[in-house]
């Protein structure tokens, strides 16, 4: 930081950048800016003063620096992200600016170094032990990979895995808004902050917990619920409840996979609400509107991103789920008929995995349950695309922040 | 938590004195009100019951100075004594480690996402990789480790490789939760700054950043909440000892969660059961103090941002 | 810089403070010598080398090894050992992958796994020592049943699913006296892959007179409803009306199911008891030659008084080429394991102790490992 000299700083983004072009453009950038670095020191030494004396900021703001640098930061980012579309407003081409820049972009780069190296190993695992499936990987429900004639398909485990998130996140999603609105707007102020408090200690239970509360204390209690559902919704396959009394049954995980990605939801949402701009509450208030109205026109569209990032996290946590559901559901056997009743045992693919880790003897058979960790990935994946198209497309206007952030770029552009 | 603060409730009253309102449109808001009061009493039910059993069944251990002083060495499951402080160790040293790495990651990755590359192809690549990663179960990423750390580079199971694969299950709720907050950051704040010739960095760090801490923190503490909460990856990748070892380069390594995993199996007895119920308990008290520390921390730059 | 990163800094420290002040007071808890019957007073090889010695694999014989650490701790306070019940597949994984120094196991080495192990131990084969016994229950839960006898036919045609209801004349002929109910019987099984399972299917096919039609293997190939690990069959028929599975002995006990007896065709049907299970232990034969330890159990042994079904695991270790520390420790802790004292701390666990002759054998290859 205390040498500007223009030598060494592009080199440190060309290390670690995660983009091939930037640093080279960055050296441009800079080049063209060559006669300017008096100013920028002025402005570094300014911005500090400012940013420790914020009192003092208005009177003491040299105003040559801040005109010359827009324009520096305004060709060398369009060039470098994509020419015309955006422009940025502050003073960009300082050192810390692009050792802050090239830091950020690492991580950014990091991240999809990172999941590319968890693809690439799960693929290298997965593909040989594919070639070797003697049946249909997709649509068949056998398991018995190894040996000499491996069969196995994940046909059951992606229907158990996909339902039990479902009834999860229908039952915990529209429970966690109702709750972060109720901490944010509703609850006095003086039980607010606890309840936060105790949502939030509740992520902290390990899953171990909530598995073995869950069929120790809970499936007792959630039988007699079961066992009405099934006597009136039991001329659908979904509900039809085979003999015994097993508790440990898909809808039972479900439950609790809801109660335990509640707190997930709930704090991320009751974070995001809480931000609603006062002026738009105010607004709306002012306009007459109730006090839902309110929450429905300026709160609930200024979080709806957050709300489904939420959402996805929690989705993300109910699909991956290992221990919780390990001990919850009890397993088919291999003779039955599939049940495809919710209120029959189940496997999903966190749960089968975990469960036979212990027993991964050969590079064949844990292929074939490292592929089912991979269609985890994808279904993940499609799921997580689908909420975000959604969410994109159906804003209604102006509200969210993207949008308003897109107004304040315009701007910026027609200056 | 600010922002909790500063919503005046005063405002209603106004606006429902100010408008003759229809009778749908007051039963309507009724309504919502029933239905999230009822919301958050159905979320309170089984919520409190967990934490009811957790404290009720497990408190009477720690009140003990020997639960939080020594190790279970020694100790079968059908002997009482001994304590937790090796598991508690383990946790924190090894969930400790893990947010050093992915705590900077994830927060610059968002700043990345927010301030750096909004709309841009790259990002959108980012982006895409993060939703994935949220996908990883924590088993395969367990897996994922062993494969690099012991298969790969010959290395011994250690707590260091748990906090490898704990950084990748946290990295996505930190980051995803960290961008969420900054993209609520409203840009008058940064425009403001860029106008007093403020450099983009620092109206990052000075402004942007310290105004959406208090969410950064929360997501910091539900990323470690999760990790510590982990038992896959310590069972695949270090080990349990009930004995202390506080080096995460070396050696077996007790945790909480594996201590739990340990007795959960002996649940018919009594001593086993006492432990799984107490090391569950003293699991959520480490995250409610860490959590309260990071409360503490973010109201202190709250002021600053004012 | 600022006050504010002054807080920060100072929580921190206070934050790190804590740990360290948490640091500077842990230890290990004083062994209560007093609560030990018969303290060892034995010089059963009590050499105390000092050292870690870390191992994994066989859950079935984790309470067993557990006792005998905390035992063995009493004697060499200096030696630490780490075993992680984590599965006999996971343990001979983790020797093979050198991670740790010996393993558990509830079956003998298979001939691949014997030829990485042997790279393992430097070019020296590796060795099955047979250390612990554990019996096999095979327990119901039925409203007003206490005492229930099956035999082999009869118990394979349950857990094979082709007995399905509770009041199934074969059970009543093997029961006289006893009214069951019409209900339809909740089989339980191990949903993870096990030696429990293996031994248990091992003894179906070998008494089943053709009943079983499954080869004996670790995965289940019956009928009934999946749980993990022995502690889930158990919690699973201790909550469910009706219910059978097959567990370790020990689970049965802790969670007060009802066992059944085994009629093996001996004339009297067979309680589980640790003199049973012996006696079907002393009907077993070494299976290999040599120093090869790996015992061939009878299952359908017709022996008078002997309860057939029983599992054996072995504890998997190098005969060579460990670090000599390491082959001290190893010496050390498994001729402890294998010593009358070792073996006597079993039985009160609802295992059943090695024997003589066995033992005799174990612990001289014990001491060959050099």
């Amino acid at each position: 930081m205390s040498s500007p000299d223009g030598t060494a700083p592009p080199d440190r983004p060309d290390g670690t950048a995660a983009g091939q072009e930037e640093p080279k453009i960055e050296d441009l950038v800079h080049e063209d800016a060559g006669p300017t670095p008096r100013f920028e020191d002025l402005a570094e030494e300014h911005a500090e003063h400012e940013a420790e004396l914020s009192a003092e900021v208005m009177t003491e703001s040299g105003p040559e620096p801040a005109a010359a640098d827009p324009a520096v930061a305004a060709t060398g980012t369009a060039v470098a992200t994509e020419p015309g579309k955006k422009m940025e407003l502050g003073p960009v081409g300082h050192l810390g600016d692009r050792l802050f820049s090239a830091f950020a972009r690492g991580s950014g780069g990091l991240v999809v170094l990172i999941v590319a190296f968890v693809g690439i190993f799960l693929l290298a695992l997965a593909i040989p032990a594919l070639a070797d499936d003697k049946s249909s990987f997709l649509f068949s429900r056998i398991w018995e990979p190894g040996g000499d004639q491996p069969r196995f398909g994940i046909a059951a485990m992606f229907y158990t895995t996909v339902v039990s998130s479902i009834i999860a996140m229908l039952i915990a999603v529209p429970v966690a808004i109702g709750v972060a609105l109720f901490i944010t707007y509703y609850a006095p102020k003086r039980l607010a902050q606890p309840v936060a408090y105790a949502v939030d200690l509740l992520a902290a239970v390990p899953s171990i917990i909530y598995g073995l509360w869950g069929i120790l204390f809970f499936a007792p209690i959630l039988l007699p619920v079961i066992n009405g559902l099934s006597d009136a919704l039991g001329w659908i396959p979904l509900f039809e409840k085979p003999p015994g009394d097993n508790v440990g049954v898909v809808f039972t995980a479900s439950v609790v996979l809801a109660i335990m990605i509640l707190p997930v939801v709930t704090a991320i949402s009751r974070e995001i609400f809480a931000q609603t701009p006062i002026a738009h509450r105010e607004g709306a208030l002012a306009l007459g509107a109730t006090k839902w109205e309110m929450i429905r026109m300026s709160v609930l569209p200024y979080g709806r991103s957050g709300v489904v990032s939420a959402s996805m996290l929690g989705l993300g946590r109910a699909l991956g789920e290992t221990v919780a559901v390990l001990i919850i559901l009890s397993v088919p056997n291999g003779n039955d008929p599939w049940n495809s009743s919710i209120f029959a045992g189940g496997e999903t693919f966190a749960s089968k995995i975990a469960n036979n880790a212990a027993e991964f003897d050969s590079p064949e058979k844990t292929g074939a349950y490292i592929a089912a960790g991979l269609v985890l990935f994808v279904v993940t994946f499609l799921v997580n695309s689908a909420a975000r198209i959604i969410v994109d497309r159906s804003g209604p206007g102006g509200r969210r922040p993207r949008r308003k952030r897109g107004a304040g770029v315009a701007q910026g552009a027609s200056s | 938590m600010t922002a909790i603060a500063e919503n005046k409730p005063a405002y209603d009253g106004q606006a429902l004195d100010l408008t003759g309102k229809s009778g749908a449109r007051a039963f309507k808001n009724t309504l919502a009100t029933v239905l999230i009061v009822l919301a958050f009493v159905i979320a309170m039910i089984p919520l409190l019951w967990i934490l009811g059993t957790v404290i009720s069944k497990g408190y009477h251990l720690l009140l003990s100075a020997d639960w939080w002083s020594q190790s279970q060495r020694g100790i079968t499951v059908r002997r009482e004594g001994g304590g937790a402080y090796h598991a508690i160790m383990g946790t924190l040293i090894m969930s400790l480690i893990t947010a050093l790495i992915a705590v900077p990651i994830a927060v610059l990755g968002a700043v990345y996402l927010v301030e750096y590359g909004k709309g841009t192809r790259a990002a959108r690549v980012v982006s895409f990789m993060i939703d994935i990663l949220t996908g990883v179960p924590s088993i395969v990423a367990a897996l994922f480790i062993y494969a690099v750390w012991i298969t790969i580079f010959g290395f011994n199971r250690v707590g260091f490789a748990v906090s490898l694969s704990l950084v990748l299950l946290m990295l996505p709720v930190v980051l995803r939760s960290t961008e969420e907050m900054l993209k609520l950051v409203p840009d008058e704040l940064r425009e403001a700054s860029y106008a007093l010739g403020v450099p983009k960095w620092k109206t990052i760090m000075k402004v942007v950043v310290p105004t959406a801490f208090g969410g950064i923190v929360t997501g910091v503490m539900l990323g470690l909440a999760r990790v510590m909460g982990e038992t896959a990856p310590l069972l695949i990748l270090v080990g349990y000892s009930k004995n202390i070892n506080l080096n995460p380069f070396n050696g077996f390594m007790g945790a909480l969660p594996t201590m739990i995993n340990q007795d959960r199996t002996e649940l018919a007895l009594q001593p086993a059961a006492d432990r799984v119920w107490a090391a569950a308990l003293t699991l959520i008290l480490l995250v409610l103090v860490l959590n309260v520390l990071a409360r503490l921390v973010a109201r202190f730059s709250a002021i600053k941002s004012k | 810089m600022s006050v504010n990163r002054l807080l920060r800094v100072g929580s921190v420290a206070v934050a790190s403070l804590g740990v360290l002040a948490l640091s500077a007071c842990g230890s290990d808890p004083t062994p209560s010598g007093s609560s030990s019957p018969g303290s060892s007073t034995s010089s059963a090889g009590a050499d105390c080398p000092q050292g870690t010695l870390n191992a994994e694999g066989s859950s079935a014989q984790k309470n067993a090894i557990d006792e005998v650490i905390s035992k063995y701790n009493e004697k060499c306070a200096d030696v630490t050992v780490n075993y992680n019940p984590t599965g006999s597949g996971a343990g001979i994984k983790q020797f093979n992958a050198n991670q740790v120094d010996f393993a558990g196991s509830d079956s003998a080495l298979k001939p691949d796994e014997m030829t990485a192990a042997t790279k393992r131990c430097g070019g020296n084969p590796a060795i099955d020592l047979p250390m612990v016994i554990g019996p096999i229950a095979i327990a119901i839960n039925v409203d007003g049943v206490d005492k229930f006898v099956l035999d082999g036919p009869t118990a394979a045609k349950i857990f094979q699913g082709t007995i399905k209801t509770w009041n199934d004349p074969a059970i009543a002929k093997l029961n006289p006296g006893v009214t069951f109910p019409s209900a339809p019987i909740s089989v339980f099984f191990r949903s993870d892959e096990s030696g429990t399972t293996e031994n248990f299917t091992k003894y179906l096919k070998a008494a089943g007179g053709g009943a079983w039609t499954g080869e004996p293997a670790k995965k289940w190939t019956g009928t009934g409803a999946g749980k993990e690990k022995s502690a889930g069959v158990a919690e699973g028929v201790k909550s469910t009306k009706n219910s059978i599975t097959y567990v370790e002995w020990s689970y049965a006990v802790d969670n007060k199911l009802t066992t059944a007896q085994i009629d093996t065709g001996s004339g009297t049907p067979v309680e589980l008891s640790a003199e049973s299970a012996g006696k079907a232990l002393a009907a077993a034969k070494p299976a290999g030659t040599g120093s090869d330890l790996a015992l061939k159990l009878d299952y359908a042994t017709k022996a008078p008084g002997a309860y057939p079904i029983i599992l054996a695991t072995y504890e998997i270790a190098c005969t060579k080429g460990l670090p000599a520390e390491k082959t001290a420790l190893v010496k050390s802790f498994l001729s402890y394991f294998v010593s009358k004292d070792g073996q006597a701390s079993l039985t009160d666990l609802n295992y059943a102790p090695l024997p003589a002759e066995i033992q005799t054998k174990v612990d001289a290859a014990i001491q060959a490992i050099s």
